[in-house]
């Protein structure tokens, strides 16, 4: 450096570091020492991370650090200890029936906290985080069950499902008409089917006709003034609560392709106590009967 | 030959500012170092203190032992709150999520009071330094009050200033190392006992104390004790001002908050210039010239606890503690001169002084009176809410999937969550009312009802809790896309109402489906 680059600025009084870019140069407004130690301090510091902790890769692995500390056992360790924590309602749950568990308030917020978690990780994909269901998807909150929704009815569709190859769960489904039924029968009859609740007819409808079908092809197992039954999953055709619809197409596409939705069983994929947290969870959501 | 920095600064030490200042001087006067010598890190020049007495020291002491004496103190103070309830009269509950101050209790949905408070903190700094500058760093930061008892305790037992610099800079005997030892003994006591005070917040103090003895406390008790002994030893004890010239913000921002009206301990050069001694003072004076009332004793800066020249002019450095005017006022009662040489004043009257105009003092100003609007409104506010908090509480969280759904019938139902709060410490039955829907009805999911019918929710003292709500509206009119309604929380004894509002969705058409 040129014995003329070193000077103080003269704006400000503050001496240069003799640098110079362009004319330009670096006041010098030196940090206290102390700070210079503590970053050297910080320096070592890290150092020491190098040898405590899983820090540098190897060919297979990596180093294991003096503690043999890993992520993957420290969420073991915590999931332990709040498994352990909730050991004794757990055990409580797995004790008490689901009206016991219903009656006791404190029981009660347990299982509903279990069954939320639960059921966002299981049962929401289908039937939505609140359990409001979609389009072949049943809403759970309303009061109206394909297989019933006392506490027990609930648990055996949640363990057992439908239609999902279980021997104990539930079998039945909607048969398709497209072979058996003339086009006039099927549309006389689905006609027929929304009349029930009120729905308002098409021109020229032949109710009789309807009638006639619905007689001799759907009340075995909706019954004959169409209430459904709950043993066989055939539903209620006379409530306002339609599945996949009301529109006249889509309960002509019912009847022509039939219909059969299948609930997973559970059983075996979840443990008892979740199982029953669930179903009280899901009878809370306001529907379930008594 | 050349002359280094170092040497520079070993020849002679530099006077108050830096090593920077000095070599500025040295380079002014043509002597410049080489460039690789130039210093990029600058030592810290130890300050030595002198003890001084006078009306500030002893407002600094007053303030010293008020708050030292809350803060050591208060933790043990008792405050019945009944049975069931802490009986420490300041406390943070931590686990149990309550902030205890004598008579109030907040909860942790309250904590917008922690923001008035803070808001009140930050605006009272703001009204203090447009009042007298930075008086909050001089009496009552607590870096400022624990390094001034760690000055007390080092002049206590390494002598003062000039006792002091005499024993660092001879040869150290086994009477100095004693005295070192002494003094970080003593230093380590009470950055212990700070520590030590800090955690007695946190839990019943008696209990605390005695199983901290027993060694039976809690590690985290342990834990925050080291660290606050560390810290207090460190920043009282050894970073000192470097604490307030580099890593406290408030000088910067009041830098850039303050205005020329502020008082400031101010060195009033129109009656202190030009320095002279007593006696070139008497000869100056007699041949009818100009002579000032400084004698460039020095005092003002042997005082300082930062090490600022106040001759200088306003500076970072300086907190503004006012021991520079007892220092020089002490000087110039010895002298037979007028006090106040240094005194909390501006530099406006200074310069009006030199113009041989009366000095004003501006204290009511737009700024002070917005100061003091935002802290009456926002204490006002607190104190309001604080006062007419009711002791019950209720939220309303309305289902997000179904927003609704049809029954069989076809009637509207709309699910909740409600959390009802009892602040009481006692049992409380409440019941709750829907108002806002023509014909309605609300269940609590799972809540038995009681003999006469109705579902009451019984809530624990001091507790909250969450219970399901599901309304159903049997209306034959078309539902509304959204109707407002009101719920209403009341204790079933004393009749006490909470209230809340919420919504009840319909379907966005009168003849939509449930979805």
């Amino acid at each position: 450096m040129s014995e003329e680059t070193r000077q103080v600025d003269e704006l400000t009084g503050t001496a240069t570091t003799g640098h110079e870019w362009d004319g330009l140069r670096e006041l010098n407004t030196p940090l206290p020492r102390w700070w210079l130690w503590t970053f050297y301090a910080s320096i070592v510091f890290a150092v020491g991370y190098w040898f405590v902790y899983p820090a540098w890769p190897l060919i297979n692995g990596a180093t294991q650090g003096a503690f043999s500390w890993h992520s993957r056992a420290a969420v073991e360790t915590d999931l332990a200890a709040l498994h352990s924590q909730r050991a004794p309602m757990m055990a409580k749950l797995t004790a008490a029936s689901l009206a016991q568990i219903v009656d006791n308030p404190e029981l009660l917020d347990f299982a509903r906290a279990e069954g939320r978690v639960a059921f966002a990780d299981n049962c929401a994909p289908c039937h939505g985080a609140g359990g409001g269901g979609t389009k072949g998807y049943p809403n759970l909150n309303d009061d109206d069950w394909l297989w019933g929704g006392k506490l027990e009815q609930i648990e055996q569709t949640i363990r057992y499902g439908a239609r999902a190859g279980s021997d104990k769960g539930h079998q039945g489904n909607m048969p398709p008409f497209a072979g058996a039924l003339k086009p006039n029968e099927i549309s006389s009859v689905a006609n027929f089917v929304r009349s029930f609740s009120g729905l308002p007819l098409e021109q020229g409808t032949d109710l009789v006709l309807g009638k006639k079908v619905f007689a001799d092809n759907c009340a075995v197992c909706h019954g004959p003034e169409g209430k459904g039954n709950q043993e066989l999953g055939a539903p209620n055709l006379t409530d306002k609560i339609w599945l996949y619809g009301s529109d006249k197409d889509v309960v002509v596409d019912g009847i022509v392709h039939g219909r059969g939705g299948v609930m997973p069983t559970w059983e075996g994929r979840l443990n008892d106590p979740t199982i029953k947290a669930l179903t009280v969870y899901v009878w809370s959501f306001g529907g379930g009967a008594k | 030959m050349t002359i280094s920095a170092e040497m520079v600064l070993r020849e002679k030490p530099a006077p108050a500012g830096s090593a920077l200042a000095h070599l500025v001087a040295q380079a002014e006067a043509g002597v410049r170092p080489p460039d690789d010598d130039i210093p990029l890190y600058a030592p810290r020049r130890k300050i030595y203190p002198q003890s001084t007495h006078g009306v500030f020291r002893r407002i600094k002491w007053a303030v010293l032992f008020v708050t030292l004496g809350i803060y050591y103190l208060l933790p043990f103070v008792r405050w019945d709150r009944g049975p069931n309830a802490p009986s420490q009269a300041v406390l943070i509950d931590f686990p149990a999520r309550r902030f205890y101050f004598f008579f109030i209790e907040i909860w942790p949905q309250e904590v917008y009071y922690l923001t008035g408070l803070l808001i009140l903190a930050a605006i009272g700094l703001f009204l203090m330094n447009a009042i007298a500058g930075r008086i909050w760093c001089g009496y009552l930061c607590p870096q400022t009050v624990w390094t001034d008892l760690f000055f007390a305790v080092e002049r206590f037992v390494e002598g003062d200033r000039r006792e002091h610099m005499l024993r660092d800079v001879r040869k150290w005997t086994a009477a100095t190392w004693a005295r070192k030892g002494t003094k970080h003994f003593l230093w380590l006591m009470i950055a212990w006992w700070t520590g030590g005070a800090w955690v007695l917040y946190f839990a019943d103090a008696p209990t605390l104390v005695r199983d901290l003895a027993t060694l039976h406390a809690p590690l985290i008790a342990y834990a925050w004790i080291g660290i606050l002994t560390f810290t207090t030893y460190t920043l009282a004890g050894h970073m000192r001002e470097q604490v307030c010239l580099y890593m406290c913000p408030w000088p910067r921002i009041q830098a850039a908050l303050t205005d020329e009206y502020a008082l400031n301990v101010t060195y009033r050069y129109d009656r202190g210039e030009p320095r002279c001694s007593v006696k070139k003072a008497e000869q100056l004076r007699a041949q009818g010239e100009r002579a000032g009332d400084c004698v460039d004793c020095l005092q003002c800066v042997h005082v300082c606890p930062t090490g600022v020249d106040i001759r200088d002019g306003a500076s970072l450095g300086c907190i503004q503690c006012g021991l520079c005017i007892d220092a020089c006022d002490n000087v110039m009662k010895k002298l037979g001169r007028p006090t106040r040489l240094i005194a909390y004043d501006t530099d406006i009257n200074v310069r009006l002084r030199i113009e041989g105009k009366r000095p004003f003092y501006r204290l009511v100003r737009m700024r002070t009176l917005l100061y003091a609007a935002v802290i009456a409104i926002a204490g006002g506010t607190m104190i309001y809410t604080l006062a007419t908090r009711g002791s019950e509480g209720i939220s309303v969280i309305h289902d997000r999937n179904p927003m609704f759904v049809r029954l069989s019938d076809g009637a509207l139902r709309n699910g909740y969550i409600i959390r009802i709060v009892n602040k009481e410490l006692r049992h409380r039955d409440f019941i709750v009312s829907v108002d806002g829907l023509p014909s309605s009805l609300i269940d609590f999911v799972g809540l038995p009802p009681r003999s006469d019918g109705r579902q009451l929710v019984d809530v624990g003292p001091d507790q909250t809790k969450e219970v399901r709500l599901v309304v159903t509206d049997y209306s034959e009119s078309a539902p509304a896309p959204s109707t407002s309604v009101l719920f209403k929380l009341i204790d079933v004894d004393t009749g006490e109402v909470a209230e809340m509002r919420d919504h009840f969705f319909g379907p966005q058409t009168p003849n939509g489906a449930g979805q």
